[in-house]
């Protein structure tokens, strides 16, 4: 556990390990519950006793849709919800298949890729053996 | 005091409406005091008698200052509570425990808005959400594609379903002189409309229009005094569980669905009772949505429910009676349109789309991106 309220916060610590090409996902040490977006407090429990984990990568798509965009713009891309396998939720985008074929149900493993831009961004390609 | 107490204690006594259609070349604060300016003149006052301001903007940073300044009045209380588009249904509770505690006499309720005209795009004052917007998420369009496409899968809702919700309030909007889009809509121009964010097409989306409203409410004791029938607040709740899409915890489940049956159980009310609907319609999946949570039809059958013209001018129930979000009006923040119409339709003022008979209301505000949930139930004096 780190000390809740003092040094980088958990946007900060968050933000450093995936500049260095980790996914780390915030567990509570009272309720075990895994935690993203990161927080000082756990939002089930009001715990600030909150220690990192190395996520394992795997999700399934809640949700998904196609935001449409003008191809000379870069053309359609995907956003999508995805829930962890630990439990949270997540807003990300499925890359490696058309932003059409990407299906709720479908089974995703995170890839933290460079974004021109942007930097580091973790995004979910579809797992090897389909559905989930 | 319990929450039941409050039930029938204030009324609408002047309800006024600005800049509609359209009002190019007038600015927010404009259009805004042009619905005051009516609302007051309705309930046979002046800015003066205002002692009571709850207002909320996407303009302004401090609005009942701005507001007040503008007026001339001095409020003894104000509250500019912000939970988006839904913040004007939210404001009859800090308004009705104003009044009740004689912390004002005449509480008014305004917005205006020129973003149809002035920008011509929804102006979003919202903050970029860090963990949402490296994606480049349409704000709040692809929150609410989520939201339907979640729906579609889960429960067989199809683009016809939503379809059908944009083509009823088209038909109520061709009963209304002041709606915004009156042309002739099928079913077939809205599911071949430009796609947007799958599931939803332009049509699936509500407009961006110039509007203003306005409402000055009073203790119920004093509101005969009035020259209009007074309107009845019989119960209000507010929910929100969420900020941004990834934090829903169920897209087919809002917060309407807590805020409805607290509204409900403070006016001691059913769905049953409710004579007109009006559901802030930002998308057409919203309609569906609220149908369910509020009680109008099960869970997962609000794409059937909504088939054959059933929330349509002549259908079974009257839902968004003055063209909704989607074919009326819909300035940024749309809640104060919705206790507006209800005013109307309990007056038996609203004209050509009048429903008959009509005693109870029901409002049901949403904000951010099915974020903030509040629902109202009005009432006229047969109710108390
Ligand atoms: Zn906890």
């Amino acid at each position: 556990m780190t000390n809740a309220f003092s040094g980088p916060g958990p946007d900060a610590v968050f933000a450093a390990f995936l500049a260095g090409g980790r996914f780390m996902l915030q567990q509570c040490d009272d309720c075990k519950k895994y935690v993203f977006y990161p927080r000082v407090l756990c939002p089930h429990c009001g715990s600030p006793k909150l220690s990192w984990q190395p996520a394992s990568g795997q999700g399934t798509v809640y949700s998904t849709t196609v935001v449409r965009r003008k191809p000379e713009q870069g053309g359609d891309y995907n956003v999508a919800l995805v829930d962890l396998h630990e439990g949270p939720r997540m807003m990300s985008r499925v890359d490696g298949i058309s932003p059409h074929e990407v299906a709720i149900g479908m089974a995703v493993r995170a890839k933290i890729i460079d974004e021109p831009k942007k930097g580091k961004l973790l995004v979910f390609t579809p797992a090897q053996g389909g559905a989930a | 005091m319990k929450i039941t107490d409050l039930r029938g204690k204030t009324a609408i006594v002047g309800v006024g409406l600005g800049g509609l259609p359209s009002a190019p070349e007038r600015s927010s604060m404009e259009i805004q005091t042009e619905a005051v300016h009516r609302a007051l003149a309705d309930a046979g006052l002046k800015p003066g008698d205002v002692d009571g301001l709850f207002t909320g903007s996407s303009h302004a940073f401090m609005p009942a200052l701005s507001t007040a300044e503008y007026l001339g009045i001095r409020p003894k209380i104000s509250d500019t509570t912000m939970i988006g588009g839904s913040s004007f249904i939210g404001h009859l509770l800090p308004a009705t425990m104003a009044l009740q505690y004689g912390l004002c006499d005449v509480a008014l309720i305004c917005y205006g808005s020129n973003q149809g005209s002035g920008f011509g795009k929804l102006k979003s004052m919202s903050e970029p959400q860090t963990y949402e917007a490296p994606y480049d998420p349409r704000h709040p369009i692809t929150s609410y594609a989520l939201a339907a496409a979640r729906h579609m899968h889960q429960f067989g809702t199809r683009r016809e379903d939503l379809a059908e919700v944009a083509v009823a309030a088209r038909r109520w909007a061709q009963l209304n002189p002041l709606a915004f889009a009156r042309d002739d809509l099928t079913i077939e121009q809205v599911m071949a409309a430009r796609m947007v964010n799958d599931p939803l097409s332009t049509l699936d989306c509500c407009l961006v229009t110039d509007g203003g409203g306005a409402l000055v409410l009073v203790r119920s004791e004093r509101a005969k005094d009035f020259p209009k029938p007074p309107v009845y607040m019989l119960g209000t709740a507010m929910a929100h569980w969420h900020r941004q899409i990834s934090g829903m915890p169920d897209l087919t489940v809002t917060a309407a669905a807590e805020s409805g049956p607290r509204a409900f159980a403070m006016a001691g009310l059913t769905p049953a009772d409710v004579d007109v609907v009006e559901l802030y319609d930002a998308f057409t999946i919203n309609t569906i949505l609220f149908l369910e949570d509020l009680g109008f039809c099960a869970k997962g059958e609000g794409g059937a429910f909504v088939r054959n013209g059933r929330i349509a001018p002549g259908g079974s129930l009257a839902v968004n009676t003055n063209g909704g979000g989607l074919s009326c009006c819909h300035p940024g923040m749309y809640g104060i349109f919705l206790l507006i119409e209800a005013v109307q339709q309990l007056r038996g003022e609203a004209g050509a789309r009048q429903v008959d008979n009509t005693h109870i209301a029901l409002c049901h505000g949403n904000g951010g991106v099915l974020s903030s949930q509040v629902t109202a139930l009005l009432g006229d004096a047969s109710t108390l």
